[in-house]
């Protein structure tokens, strides 16, 4: 169990906000953080991680107090056992794959371990390269096993897939899906691309200007429940287009591009990069062999 | 000629005893510079830097003053440690230490400011200390500050006057560099030895840049 209550005062190009968070997360739980660029999800994962301090607030992990300002504890950072990923690689340049992934081992079981993961994550045969000799998704990978290597107890995504294209992406959250699903470690992603929210994660926590503002599963937080279609898609609006009476309107879902028709009436209030559902009945659905 | 080299393996052995001396001092404390929060950090910038403005005449002038046996320090240097600073060749070594303290310093500090804050990070997550992620992640990936220091403080030393004929004087065998050297047979019109002493300075100097150049073919700002 994951206990975190922490305010920390952020500068936003908004002006001066405060960061202020209560919540708890089960052990082995995978759980998302999303929200807008500026709300305050890095700074979390960096409190918890202890590269940034709380001015005021308490976190316990699985029964141990790594920060409490009141008692004054705040644990260093090389004592707090957490894998951390973040948007760019964070691997050594002057290291090949394996001797970054050595760099983390402190024991022998680790170092001994290392071969598992690397056939585990399909690094087979880039041992011997530089991080600028592979790709983003590559080095991400790396990045994965590096963090996973000494056993952390939660492991920290920061953005790890944003930097990467498509076919990237959605092999690496294969991998992740894999590692969560061998580990069983406990796992926060922040992130702001719905699909990856919906396909990685069980919970999901909305973070607005620091503040926590709904949480639940990523159908509960997402999709309007009150409607009643068969099929329902969250996506986002790339394009309004006017076409004589119709509106054709582009949509990213999930990983895919589309374009559907809707009325004068419907897109009343739409923009470009607004949220929508798309449902549809059964009555009329067609069906390919996949 | 033995004698007529003396000068010249002076001058490499004070350079080669500065730069070591340099690299042991300057990389701590331009790692402090680089890495601390003091906000009373940059009145040591400046004192790093004064050497780059002021006259090496006033630096050699102070030092003169301040370890004369007529004073404390050199009294006291003196007469319980039995270390005579001025006119020898230690105060040689201090007085280019002080005064090349800047050519060390400044590449390295910029070399630990521009490096990548987010390795270093993700080094102490891993669990490393300070010391072992200087060692192992730092110090290899910011090797040509490393050696543009070293080659700057080394080049720097060998071209030093002003400060070392202040505190050195011109004693042959113990202070007479072949700076001061060249400039005294010039003095006595011995314009051969004052040549062979200058060429072969020109031919060091520019061979240990070449190398350096050729080595760190994106040279690094220094200042």
């Amino acid at each position: 169990m994951i206990k975190i209550r922490i305010k920390k005062e952020m500068h936003t190009p908004r002006g001066q906000e405060w960061l202020d968070i209560d919540l708890n997360i089960a052990k082995g739980e995978f759980v998302t953080v999303f929200g807008e660029s500026g709300a305050g999800k890095t700074t979390l994962l960096r409190i918890l991680a202890g590269l940034t301090q709380a001015q005021e607030g308490y976190i316990e992990i699985d029964g141990d107090v790594w920060f409490d300002s009141q008692k004054g504890i705040n644990l260093p950072i090389q004592q707090r056992k957490i894998g951390f990923i973040s948007q760019e690689s964070s691997l050594f340049p002057h290291m090949t794959v394996r001797e970054n992934l050595e760099y983390a081992c402190s024991d022998k079981n680790a170092l001994n371990s290392i071969e598992e993961w690397i056939i585990t994550i399909g690094l087979k045969g880039l041992e011997a390269q530089r991080p600028d000799q592979i790709s983003g998704g590559q080095k991400q990978r790396v990045a994965l096993i590096r963090a996973l290597i000494k056993q952390p107890k939660i492991l920290l995504l920061d953005e790890p897939l944003s930097d990467l294209d498509i076919h990237a992406r959605l092999n690496l959250q294969d991998e992740i899906i894999k590692v969560y699903q061998k580990t069983g470690i406990t796992t926060i992603l922040v992130s702001h691309d719905l699909s990856e929210v919906f396909r990685l994660s069980r919970k999901v926590f909305i973070i607005h200007r620091g503040k926590i503002t709904k949480s639940g599963s990523p159908q509960e937080v997402f999709v309007n429940n009150d409607l009643s279609g068969k099929f329902k898609f969250t996506g986002e609006i790339i394009e309004i287009h006017k076409d004589g009476v119709l509106n054709i309107l582009t949509l990213s879902i999930g990983n895919h591009v589309t374009k559907v028709v809707a009325s004068d009436e419907e897109i009343l209030g739409l923009t470009i990069g607004s949220k929508v559902i798309v449902a549809s009945k059964a009555f009329n659905p067609l069906i390919f062999k996949a | 000629m033995h004698d007529d080299l003396q000068p010249l393996l002076l001058t490499f052995q004070l350079a080669i005893t500065v730069t070591a001396i340099l690299f042991v001092l300057g990389l701590p404390l331009a790692y402090w510079i680089a890495f601390s929060k003091n906000r009373f950090k940059y009145i040591v910038e400046t004192l790093v830097s004064m050497p780059l403005v002021l006259p090496p005449t006033v630096i050699g002038f102070y030092l003169l003053i301040v370890f004369s046996p007529q004073h404390f320090l050199g009294h006291f240097l003196e007469t319980y440690l039995g270390i005579r600073v001025v006119f020898s060749f230690t105060g040689l070594v201090i007085g280019s230490v002080i005064f090349s303290l800047p050519f060390m310093v400044n590449p390295i500090k910029a070399g630990l400011q521009n490096f990548r804050h987010e390795l270093i990070e993700a080094s102490y997550v891993l669990g490393k200390s300070p010391w072992e992620t200087l060692r192992r992640v730092i110090l290899p990936n910011i090797k040509p500050a490393l050696l543009t220091g070293i080659v700057m403080a080394f080049a720097h030393t060998i071209g030093e006057f002003g400060v070392v004929l202040m505190i050195g004087g011109n004693i042959p065998g113990e202070t007479r560099l072949a700076s001061i050297a060249i400039y005294n047979e010039v003095e006595a019109l011995n314009y051969d030895t004052a040549g062979l002493y200058a060429l072969v300075l020109v031919g060091i100097s520019f061979f240990i840049l070449l190398v350096f150049y050729y080595l760190n073919r994106k040279p690094l700002k220094i200042f």
